[in-house]
């Protein structure tokens, strides 16, 4: 066992009992509990995003309506689509890594446990002071991708866009600092046994997507960067007055950008690739294919960039590059699709609620698949682009593809988070509202955008004849909040009883479900070792049936991380400096000052914290 | 310095710290590619000097001016930065030898070289906006001060970094078992070298 030594070296480790109370939230560096933090933070996001959806449907319901003014409704699309992406959907895919990578690869915890913590409370900071935007009636709103000119100093004099560069900042270094974390973790902290081939689907989606996040990301924060300096200190980069490039933005800003939607996919890949296995009583079918494909998806993510941008006129060398490479990657997107399939064929399928959303998720996201094929021609594209067919195409890979995904993992790992199963009456009504709800929203979008009804405006004019479809819109948006109110109700009223969920409620495949649901905090009693895919599988078929409940054990002489509050403060200071770089034009630099002081303070007192850093503890060198 | 699991044994055998570090460095990468890109899509288009390497009229006085770049003390700069790489890594095989004279003199020659780099900058800096070079006058000024800027940000980090190592080492406190630390912060270190390894012909050579 790898831990031997470290097991006797803490044999006087006294049982762990468990912790509760507020502070030992705050101090937490459990990567469980931070992954419940991030998906309860991530879900609130949701919440609000949708409600901004809401706000938006009910605007467009009517023709030449006025229930929204255009500023607000500008507030509203932006502040929606950068909730939906920056602080719901990659969060909730967080909640994931944080939750079952450790599991999954039969791991104590993550590799840096703290800054797993430092991860969570950046992201939270940088969500509240993107949002604290809204207090301030300036919200962002030059739209997710912020295009130059529209974020200069001469069109956007108030602080909208500085809520939005900084607040995306700040959530860079959250996604960063958790890219290294679960990198790290996934090369180095798997079981014995665990070959990179042998990993969960999962786990592969999630290492992938860890180096997209590493190399698109740098890429956002330049940009963001040097529109800072724009707005703050007079540099011309994005203003053509001055010899620069408004266009070099929307580059830089895609060059980031489409990773991003792999980033936001791929871990959706990965839980559908754990789900369909199980319900379908099937090994995943092509297992190599789909680790292959989900690195292909990823290389050529950041080959196709500019097909976002055939409108600027880049010429026809450009615009056939960027379309073909865009074309190709419908190649190992369809390998995964039939994979899935393929997995399912000849299954014994179990139609529980987790598999109802998987396989809802494939169909889906299919359409939107295909009508994504539809724009990588130029000539296509110059006549979908800006309207609503690109809004009906980027909801079926998100919702249709994401939340679809990431609903059916909640349902999937639920019992294993919280020791208590979902109801599946409610389960199954959420799926058929979300369906019914999801296709009645996006669906009609196809036809009024090729109709010409641009996106990014606040209304319409009744003459167009676009009022009857977006009224159907507009009521389906309300059943897709209905959907989610069942699922809050459903969480809510499970929350009640008992927590009897066994360790293996589904029968899975992988190792987070050998241990008892919720797990302990130390995970595994004694780490596993691996010789196969699917490990729990092959114990139960040599066993030749279901494994007996496992035991709680005590922990005694585990030794677990301490607990710590200087990732949260360190946090502070990291949010403090972009808060002081906004309120430099007042505060001068001294702000910035004190917040890199602040954040100093924190790393070194993190660096030399007792308990973790070997220098907190005499040398036993000659010294 | 580290969490937990760096005393685990490791499924690769590599140290999970520096493995961080190699990671992060990657991550990096793509942070100056996109700096030196935004260097060289701006280059050439200023609307009005002072420039690089060409002289430039000054429109307020109608005088032709000298090109603004000065290579000589950049290039002293550059050797001395460079130099301290190899300066860093005698320090951590004295590390690893428990030869504390031998860490303490080149650490001492590591962090004097970085600390001329960072003065040599600050220098510069001064030198530019004298001469009428500020990060509002063109677009060599913006991208030349974002970039050269950001470098040396990274250089500073670098000296604070390495000069922790060297207090703690002062202190007796980095023994061999411990040289990791001191690894962690050459290869960072390394990292900042090489960037500018690329960033000096860039600005100060390519015409």
């Amino acid at each position: 066992m790898a831990t031997t030594a470290l097991d006797q070296h803490h044999a006087h480790a006294a049982a762990h009992g468990e912790k509760t109370g507020l502070w030992s939230w705050i101090t937490t560096v459990d990567h469980k509990r931070i992954g419940i933090l991030y998906g309860a933070t991530a879900f609130f996001f949701f919440l609000l995003g949708g409600l901004e959806a809401l706000l938006i449907r009910v605007q467009l319901s009517r023709a030449d309506n006025n229930f929204l003014d255009p500023d607000t409704y500008n507030q509203l699309f932006t502040m929606h689509g950068t909730t939906m992406i920056f602080l719901a959907i990659m969060p909730l895919s967080s909640m994931f890594f944080n939750y079952l990578i450790p599991l999954m690869i039969g791991a104590r915890d993550v590799a840096f446990p703290r800054l797993n913590a430092f991860s969570y409370w950046v992201f939270l900071l940088g969500g509240l002071f993107l949002n604290a935007s809204f207090l301030f009636g300036a919200a962002p709103d030059s739209g997710w991708y912020g295009y130059a000119n529209l974020t200069s100093r001469q069109f956007s004099p108030g602080p909208n866009v500085d809520f939005w560069n900084m607040g995306l900042q700040v959530l860079g270094v959250a996604s960063l600092a958790a890219a290294v974390n679960f990198f790290v973790t996934i090369v180095n902290l798997r079981a014995p046994g665990m070959t990179m081939m042998r990993m969960p689907m999962f786990v592969w989606m999630s290492f992938i997507t860890q180096i997209l996040l590493l190399l698109a990301f740098p890429v956002i924060a330049v940009a963001l960067i040097l529109l800072m300096f724009d707005r703050f200190w007079g540099t011309h980069f994005f203003v053509p007055t001055g010899g620069g490039d408004p266009l070099l933005w929307q580059h830089f800003f895609w060059i980031f950008g489409h990773p991003e939607v792999y980033i936001l996919i791929l871990p959706a890949f990965g839980i559908v690739s754990e789900v369909l296995p199980v319900f379908s009583r099937k090994p995943l079918f092509g297992y190599a294919a789909m680790v292959f494909s989900g690195i292909f998806i990823a290389f050529l993510g950041f080959g196709v960039w500019s097909h976002h941008m055939f409108t600027t006129g880049m010429g026809p060398i450009a615009d056939t590059f960027f379309s073909l490479s865009t074309m190709l990657i419908a190649i190992p997107t369809g390998v995964k699709i039939f994979n899935w399939i393929g997995t399912m064929w000849a299954g014994s399928l179990q139609f529980r609620t987790p598999m109802y959303f998987a396989v809802g998720f494939i169909a889906m996201f299919i359409i939107g698949g295909l009508s994504g094929v539809m724009h990588s021609s130029p000539p296509a594209d110059l006549q979908q682009n800006d309207t609503y067919f690109i809004v009906a195409h980027f909801h079926y890979v998100l919702f249709g593809g994401s939340i679809f995904a990431l609903t059916a993992g909640a349902y999937y790992w639920w019992p294993k988070m919280f020791g208590r199963m979902l109801d599946e009456g409610l389960g199954k009504l959420h799926f058929w509202l979300m369906l019914i709800g999801f296709n009645l929203t996006f669906f009609p979008m196809h036809f009024v955008g090729l109709n010409g009804m641009p996106r990014r405006t606040y209304t319409y004019p009744k003459e167009l004849g676009f009022e009857a479809l977006n009224q159907a819109e507009t009521v389906g948006a309300f059943i897709l909040g209905v959907a989610f109110l069942v699922f809050l109700w459903n969480v809510v009223k499970t929350s009640r009883q008992p927590r009897r969920a066994l360790a293996d409620p589904w029968n899975g495949a992988t190792l987070e479900w050998a241990i008892p649901s919720p797990p302990p905090e130390w995970n595994f009693d004694r780490l596993p070792t691996v010789d196969g895919r699917d490990p729990l599988w092959e114990v139960k078929r040599q066993r030749g049936g279901q494994l007996p409940e496992p035991e709680v054990g005590t922990g005694a002489g585990i030794h677990l991380p301490n607990p710590s509050y200087w990732p949260l403060i360190t946090a502070i200071g990291v949010t403090a400096i972009f808060v002081a770089i906004m309120m430099s034009p007042k505060w001068g630099a001294w702000g910035i000052v004190v917040a890199v002081s602040l954040l100093f303070f924190g790393l070194y007192n993190w660096l030399f914290e007792k308990g973790y850093s070997e220098f907190s503890t005499p040398s036993q060198g000659g010294h | 310095m580290s969490d937990h699991a760096h005393a685990l044994e490791t499924y690769t055998g590599l140290d999970s710290r520096k493995l961080a570090i190699w990671t992060f460095i990657g991550s990096e990468c793509m942070f100056f590619a996109t700096l030196i890109s935004n260097y060289l899509v701006n280059k050439g288009r200023n609307l009005v000097g002072p420039f690089a390497h060409e002289p430039w009229t000054d429109p307020a006085t109608g005088q032709v001016m000298e090109p603004i770049i000065e290579i000589p003390l950049v290039t002293l700069g550059t050797a001395l930065l460079l130099f301290s790489s190899l300066f860093v890594v005698l320090a951590l095989y004295g590390a690893q030898r428990g030869n504390r004279r031998m860490l303490l003199i080149w650490l001492g020659a590591t962090l004097f070289c970085g600390i001329f780099f960072v003065g040599m900058q600050v220098y510069e800096f001064t030198h530019f906006v004298n001469k009428g070079l500020t990060l509002q006058r063109n677009m060599f000024g913006a991208s030349f001060f974002v970039l050269t800027g950001f470098h040396g940000t990274h250089v500073t980090i670098g000296v604070i970094w390495l000069a922790t190592m060297f207090y703690l080492a002062v202190r007796g406190k980095l023994p061999p078992e411990r040289s990791v630390n001191l690894e962690m912060a050459a290869l960072y270190w390394h990292f900042v070298d090489v960037v500018w390894i690329v960033i000096f012909p860039v600005v100060y050579l390519i015409r």
